[in-house]
């Protein structure tokens, strides 16, 4: 009994030891984000993961915006890109931290749709970014660029720049029922000036925008027709490793790339002519545009409403006439991540 | 783990007859963990004064019932000295079923939701069978279960979200009036479960024969126990357990959603290590694993609501984890 005891209290012990630990690093976070200030009015920002470069620009962005204007910026994100139960766990808390508004990148357009509604229900303005919810009107309003216009340049560029030869095309797309994929893919068709079915697209493969899959999808589409000289991507990751397969079957150079998102990687990577061009697009101008209305809606509470394009600028490595576009130079001033 | 239990030294014997419910509920391996929430609890309350309201904890519970539910299968394969890692994937599958035949398949919602449960049953027998008839180790099994139910789930779904579910689907999502906060009824069931396996696994004699098969497989099967049945019945039981999750997934975030689920597996043996219970098996108990869920929730809870970044969040948990089965592994050390 007596050793029991003994070990009993070592176990206390050891227990206290633990939670001091635990105790200790949220105390040392805390040091840093000013914690526990119930003052200032709070705004959300969720986001649909923590660690994609564009994410990470727009937390910025929203950072650098709310410090602008006294506000206090709470930021969360899904585990995984398509984690709903996270973003919804993220409302709900941010329902309870009581903020004024939440600007969010749905991972699910549909799923969250019933948490939004209980946020509006609270009072709180919701303002999705970057991707609409589905229904659009499901939140207050959309900050975003336009995907459909953003591949419609690139389908542009693409076809001045074959000015009328066939090409055989590859779509490395992002994922099967992801409207943002499905809208830039679209675009670039109808930039390009063809239809789905038409038999100059030789090869089409999900890539979810990730470098390594991009590569091995084009490896793949070369397996399938060596002849491929027009490859669409998703995004600039997925462009890159495209790029990677096409210098390994040796023939970079003869292959043109195009691309969306305008990340410095991906710009680096048009200077450098692995993408011949790519659709730029401004995450930070989303989060910074979304938090202003933020702070107007708690300073007299107008409402921000419906779609504001945030603008997506064609950036080329070498112009192709009849195509307006940028050159790198511009593309680095504005790039992120 | 089945070559962690053969290496283990001569177990103690499997535990008296005579311990009560409660005895074991706040065993020692409980006291460190509830400890720790007691203080995160207050270390939160002082930050900020949102956090210490009764629609916070509410909402608290009602974030960690999912996962929470899901870790009251996990226990019981870890006492067995298993894991699985397929319980999420498992779950995937089930609010796919329920909510594909409910809506799709027009089927009565009770019919569809004892379908899917059903199904999550079908999966952690599968699991049983492979681990007591084809002697695969059970990290394996689950291993490749988590692949087949992934699969299966974007299979069977098509990759859609499944949503205008009948209400009868979500009914677990409503809330009732308990003293001015409102509590899902999600959250009650959740919590019955809990208590339903505190008592199975403390008062009956197939409790016992879980921990023992867990402490000991070959010394239990000497003194009569079948452990293989023993051994089934735990992961059929667990998947079953699995069902009532996605029930409770579907009632929370009311849709069927292929993607969901990704995680939860790792998520359910966190909530059970930080618990206390052993992952070499045979010690631990389902309450211990309810304190180990809320941790995780009330630190996720109580980082937003005073603003520090999601990524402390995940680097606490992981310091817990290694502190709680350090803390297992040294007073395993001086039982010896």
């Amino acid at each position: 009994m007596k050793a029991t005891l003994k070990r009993r209290h070592r176990r206390t012990g050891i227990a206290a030891a633990l939670a001091l630990v635990v105790l200790g690093v949220p105390a040392l976070a805390a040091c840093g984000s000013g914690a526990g200030d119930d003052g200032a009015v709070k705004v959300g920002l969720i986001t649909k993961t923590e660690t994609n470069p564009f994410f990470v620009k727009m937390k910025e962005g929203a950072q650098a915006a709310a410090d602008a204007n006294g506000l206090e910026l709470i930021a969360a994100a899904g585990a995984y890109d398509g984690d709903n139960q996270g973003q919804l766990t993220a409302i709900e808390n941010m329902i309870a931290a009581g903020v004024k508004g939440i600007l969010i990148t749905p991972s699910d357009t549909a799923a969250i749709v019933p948490t939004i509604q209980k946020a509006r229900d609270a009072g709180i303005m919701v303002i999705a970014l970057d991707t609409p919810t589905d229904p659009q009107d499901a939140t207050d309003a959309l900050f975003a660029t336009d995907n459909f216009k953003a591949g419609e340049l690139i389908g542009a560029f693409a076809k001045a720049r074959f000015a009328g030869a066939p090409a055989k095309i590859a779509t490395l797309d992002l994922a099967p029922g992801v409207t943002v994929g499905q809208l830039r893919h679209d675009g670039f068709l109808k930039g390009f000036g063809i239809a789905e079915g038409d038999p100059q697209l030789v090869c089409s493969a999900d890539t979810q925008g990730d470098q390594a899959k991009g590569q091995s999808a084009m490896e793949n589409c070369l397996q399938k027709d060596p002849g491929i000289d027009l490859v669409y991507t998703i995004n600039e990751p997925a462009a890159l490793g495209a790029h990677t397969a096409v210098e390994a079957a040796g023939r970079a150079g003869e292959v043109t790339i195009v691309s969306v998102d305008g990340g410095c990687t991906g710009i680096q990577g048009v200077e450098d002519g692995k993408i011949a061009a790519t659709s730029q697009q401004y995450p930070l101008k989303m989060a910074q545009l979304g938090v202003e209305a933020v702070a107007a809606f708690a300073k007299d509470g107008t409402k921000a409403g419906g779609y504001t394009d945030t603008g997506v600028t064609l950036v080329a490595g070498e112009p192709v006439t009849g195509v307006e576009s940028k050159d790198v130079a511009y593309g680095k001033e504005n790039c992120w991540g | 783990m089945t070559s962690s239990i053969k290496m283990a030294p001569p177990a103690p014997p499997p535990p008296m007859a005579a311990r009560t419910i409660w005895r074991r509920a706040l065993s020692v391996s409980t006291i460190g963990p509830l400890a720790a929430l007691v203080l995160a609890c207050v270390y939160f309350s002082l930050q900020t004064d949102r956090f210490l309201t009764g629609p916070n904890f509410s909402l608290i519970l009602q974030q960690v019932m999912v996962v929470g539910t899901l870790a009251v299968g996990q226990t019981l394969v870890i006492l067995t000295a298993g894991i699985d890692l397929s319980n999420g994937a498992i779950m995937a599958f089930g609010s796919i079923v329920m909510t594909r035949f409910a809506v799709d398949g027009g089927v009565h919602p009770l019919l569809a939701i004892a379908a899917g449960i059903a199904v999550c049953g079908l999966f952690g027998a599968a699991n049983g069978l492979l681990v007591t008839r084809v002697k695969l180790p059970p990290f394996i099994v689950t291993l490749g279960m988590l692949n087949i139910a992934y699969a299966l789930t974007h299979v069977y779904s098509d990759e859609k979200t499944v949503s205008k579910l009948p209400p009868m689907l979500t009914a677990l999502g409503r809330t009732f009036d308990l003293g001015g906060t409102r509590v899902t009824y999600g959250t009650v069931v959740a919590l019955v479960l809990f208590g339903v396996f505190a008592f199975v696994l403390g008062q009956t004699a197939w409790g016992r024969r879980v921990y023992a098969t867990g402490n000991n497989p070959e010394a239990t099967r000497l003194t009569g126990v079948p452990t293989r049945r023993v051994l089934l019945a735990v992961y059929t039981v667990a998947g079953l357990v699995y069902g009532v999750a996605a029930l409770l997934l579907v009632a929370r975030t009311g849709v069927g959603d292929p993607k969901a689920g990704q995680t939860e597996n790792l998520e359910s043996i966190t909530a059970v290590v930080l618990g206390g219970t052993s992952l070499f098996g045979g010690r631990g108990a389902v309450l211990g694993t309810l304190v180990g869920a809320l941790i995780v929730g009330v630190f996720r809870n109580g980082l937003q609501l005073t603003g520090v970044a999601p990524i402390y969040q995940i680097l606490i948990t992981g310091v817990l984890v290694i502190l709680a089965v350090a803390v297992d592994r040294i007073s395993r050390g001086r039982n010896r």
